[in-house]
């Protein structure tokens, strides 16, 4: 049932459920009512004709013995007044054999026939088919009565009468009932394409409303119509929608007060921090001329300045990415040079190896690939063992060629459980932990970056032990 | 030591550039409006202008256009990161430079002296160099196109001298943010380019179609050739 479900549609389901149901409405039908005409039909000629033959032999005069050729005239007496059928009449006594026709004897007549006509005074009758053609027999012994009741006087009498008029009716009732049947399915196809139009509609409507829902369109409601099951449907549907849109709407609403709030807050911490920001030196430069606890004050008060400073600056870069306002200036570069340009200008070209081939060039914004390639050797200085390696190649993948970046530590690897969330933000591999020079945000800026370039960036635990993390970019840009 | 000064409204980052700048030996003017800063200029007479470009009143790009009309006095813009078309609508108004807020002082000093420094002079080299219609004077610090002294903001000037230099050669944007304004590789490129527009209207015939500073599509610009 269910592969019959799977391979066939609901249409085809419902029709052949509807078409199978007249199916068996109409033979059904003309079964009983061919059965229930051609017994009334048949009872009804043998009946007349049983009581005709017996009226008729009654009226006959037979002398016993049996006198054949008296015996012939009556039987030809008897063939003559057959009506409205006509029939054969054959007599039978002892061996003697007469009959109205020109044969003696009949080959419709069972045996059967002749053992139950003998043995009963009134007489028997047997529908017998032979060579195609349908007829009736009747039996009927010759009596006398000398008032102990009738006694078989050992003369049979038969009628054989063909059957083949009555034959013809119940044939063209067959005829008729099958003519009938076919237009009558044929009828019954008409409702059951309404029916299957009816229902699927409303199904279709809902799958493709369905689908509106799945692709994020939240507003697409189906039109209601009647007062069905299918409309309390389409009516639930709409509810169900129309709570999930302003759900989702609450959401968002929610979401985009939470970033303009990070945003906001980052924008008015910038102030302050500028002013502080630019008297730092000031403090360190006099630090050394204070007492020790006012120095020690100092200093502190002056690296968290920085700190805080680079933070708030990190937290406005991802206000912008989810406020969809990052732009990439893409410009055509060097590769090679844009990543050793990035460990120059952080001092690092001693402690981290290189393997970049010369001559590739891309379609990049160097400052976020400055960005990407700085966080990712960062975190592998701080967080890995040296050497660090950063490996770059092109791939070719179908028309479009890439760009894949490898950073790669000699750590002992990241945590698994730790994996999946190193590009998450703020995410401390130990709860524990002390703050470290990053922000917390930088990885998640890295992905960022990665993504408005239309790339990827993984993280993995290398065969050899140590994270590698990968930026794959498209060369063309996006 | 230059004498710089800051127009800025805030006071916490007026004070503290003003307290760090001070410290490293500047003469600082400091005002708060941009109507003070124009008023400033004819008295203070300074070498260069700090700029916040989010003035009440008059804004900070408007000041720089006021400035840009009479004088190629060396402007460096005061913004936040983020209001990038800030950036673009000041650095086409004629600002030399942009720092971006909160910086510390040695960032903005180091700024300060990348747009006073002067260009190395290429040695053996002396007089006057004709590239077509232009006069270029390196010792002199001046161009002037068909007898016509140009007015050259410091960054255009020193953007043409160091192209005219090595005529037909091509300059990435990144070499250029790193020659001429002496940022990182990774600086903003729409520095370049913003200066390299507003030079090819004061020097080219046709500025859509430029013959001296030419774009190398995919690679930067160069000087020429002019045949």
């Amino acid at each position: 049932m269910k592969l019959f479900a799977a391979r066939f549609g609901l249409r085809t389901r419902l029709i052949g459920a509807f078409l199978l149901v007249a199916a068996i409405s109409v033979v059904t039908t003309a079964t009983l009512t061919y059965r229930e005409a051609r017994s009334a039909i048949l009872q009804q000629a043998q009946d007349t004709a049983v009581a005709q033959f017996r009226d008729r032999i009654a009226a006959q005069a037979v002398t016993l013995p049996v006198d054949p050729e008296q015996l012939r005239r009556t039987c030809q007496t008897l063939a003559g007044e057959g009506k409205p059928h006509t029939w054969f009449v054959f007599a039978e006594y002892g061996k003697t054999r007469v009959s109205s026709t020109d044969q003696p004897t009949s080959g419709v007549i069972t045996p059967a026939l002749r053992d139950a006509a003998r043995g009963d005074v009134h007489g028997s009758f047997q529908r017998v088919v032979k060579n195609g053609k349908p007829w009736l027999t009747i039996g009927m012994p010759a009596v006398f009565d000398r008032g102990d009741g009738r006694q078989p006087t050992g003369l049979v009498l038969y009628a054989v009468m063909p059957l083949s008029s009555e034959e013809a009716n119940v044939n063209a009732m067959v005829t008729a009932a099958r003519d009938g049947a076919l237009p009558a399915l044929l009828i019954a196809l008409v409702p059951a394409l309404l029916a299957a139009r009816s229902v699927l509609r409303p199904v279709r409507d809902l799958r493709r409303a369905a689908a509106g829902i799945g692709r994020g369109e939240l507003d697409t409601r189906i039109e209601v119509k009647g007062s069905d099951e299918l409309a309390e449907l389409a009516w639930t549907f709409n509810e169900s929608s129309t709570k999930l849109q302003e759900s989702v709407e609450e959401l968002q609403r929610a979401e985009a007060r939470a970033r303009r709030f990070a945003s906001d807050v980052s924008h008015e911490l910038r102030t302050p921090l500028a002013g502080m920001l630019a008297v730092t030196e000031v403090l360190d430069e006099d630090a050394a001329q204070l007492n020790a606890d006012t120095a020690a004050a100092v200093r502190l008060i002056s690296a968290e300045t920085g700190k805080l400073a680079t933070l708030v600056e990190d937290l406005m870069e991802i206000s912008r990415f989810d406020a969809k306002a990052a732009d990439l200036h893409l410009d055509e570069v060097d590769v090679a040079e844009t990543i050793r340009k990035t460990l120059q200008g952080r001092h690092w070209e001693d402690r981290v190896r290189t393997e970049l081939p010369d001559g590739i060039r891309a379609m990049l914004d160097p400052r976020r690939f400055d960005i990407v390639v700085a966080n990712l050797v960062g975190n592998a200085l701080r967080h890995g063992a040296q050497p660090v390696t950063v490996r770059l190649r092109t791939e070719r993948r179908g028309a479009a060629r890439w760009l894949v970046t490898e950073v790669a530590d000699n750590g002992p690897g990241i945590d698994s459980a730790v994996l999946p969330h190193i590009f998450d933000r703020f995410y401390k591999a130990d709860a524990a932990r002390t703050r470290s020079a990053g922000s917390g945000l930088g990885l998640a800026i890295t992905q960022e970056n990665v993504r408005l370039h239309g790339g990827t960036v993984r993280a993995v635990n290398g065969p050899a032990g140590g994270a590698v993390l990968t930026v794959e970019l498209p060369m063309e840009g996006q | 030591m230059p004498r710089v000064l800051l127009i800025e409204d805030d006071p916490s980052v007026r004070e503290g550039v003003e307290l760090g700048l001070r410290r490293r030996g500047h003469e600082l003017r400091s005002v708060e409006t941009g109507e003070e800063g124009l008023a400033a200029l004819g008295e203070f007479l300074p070498d260069l202008v700090l700029l916040d470009l989010m003035l009440p009143g008059m804004n900070g790009v408007q000041v720089c256009r006021l400035i840009r009309e009479t004088s190629q006095l060396p402007i460096i813009m005061l913004t936040a990161r983020g209001d990038d078309f800030d950036v673009v609508v000041g650095l086409e108004a004629g600002a030399d430079d942009y720092i971006v807020k909160p910086a510390r002082t040695e960032v903005i000093e180091a700024r300060i002296r990348a747009v006073l420094r002067r260009l190395a002079e290429p040695a053996g080299r002396g007089g006057i160099e004709f590239h077509g219609e232009l006069a270029v004077d390196r010792a002199g610090l001046s161009v002037a196109k068909a007898g016509q002294r140009l007015l050259l903001a410091p960054s255009e000037l020193k953007l043409l001298l160091h192209l005219s230099a090595s005529p037909e050669q091509v300059f990435s944007r990144q070499q250029l943010l790193e020659y001429v304004w002496e940022h990182s590789y990774h600086g903003d490129a729409r520095l370049v380019d913003a200066c390299v527009r507003r030079l090819r209207q004061k020097i080219e015939d046709v500025a859509g179609s430029p013959r001296y500073i030419q774009t190398v599509r995919g690679f930067g610009y160069r000087f020429g050739p002019l045949a």
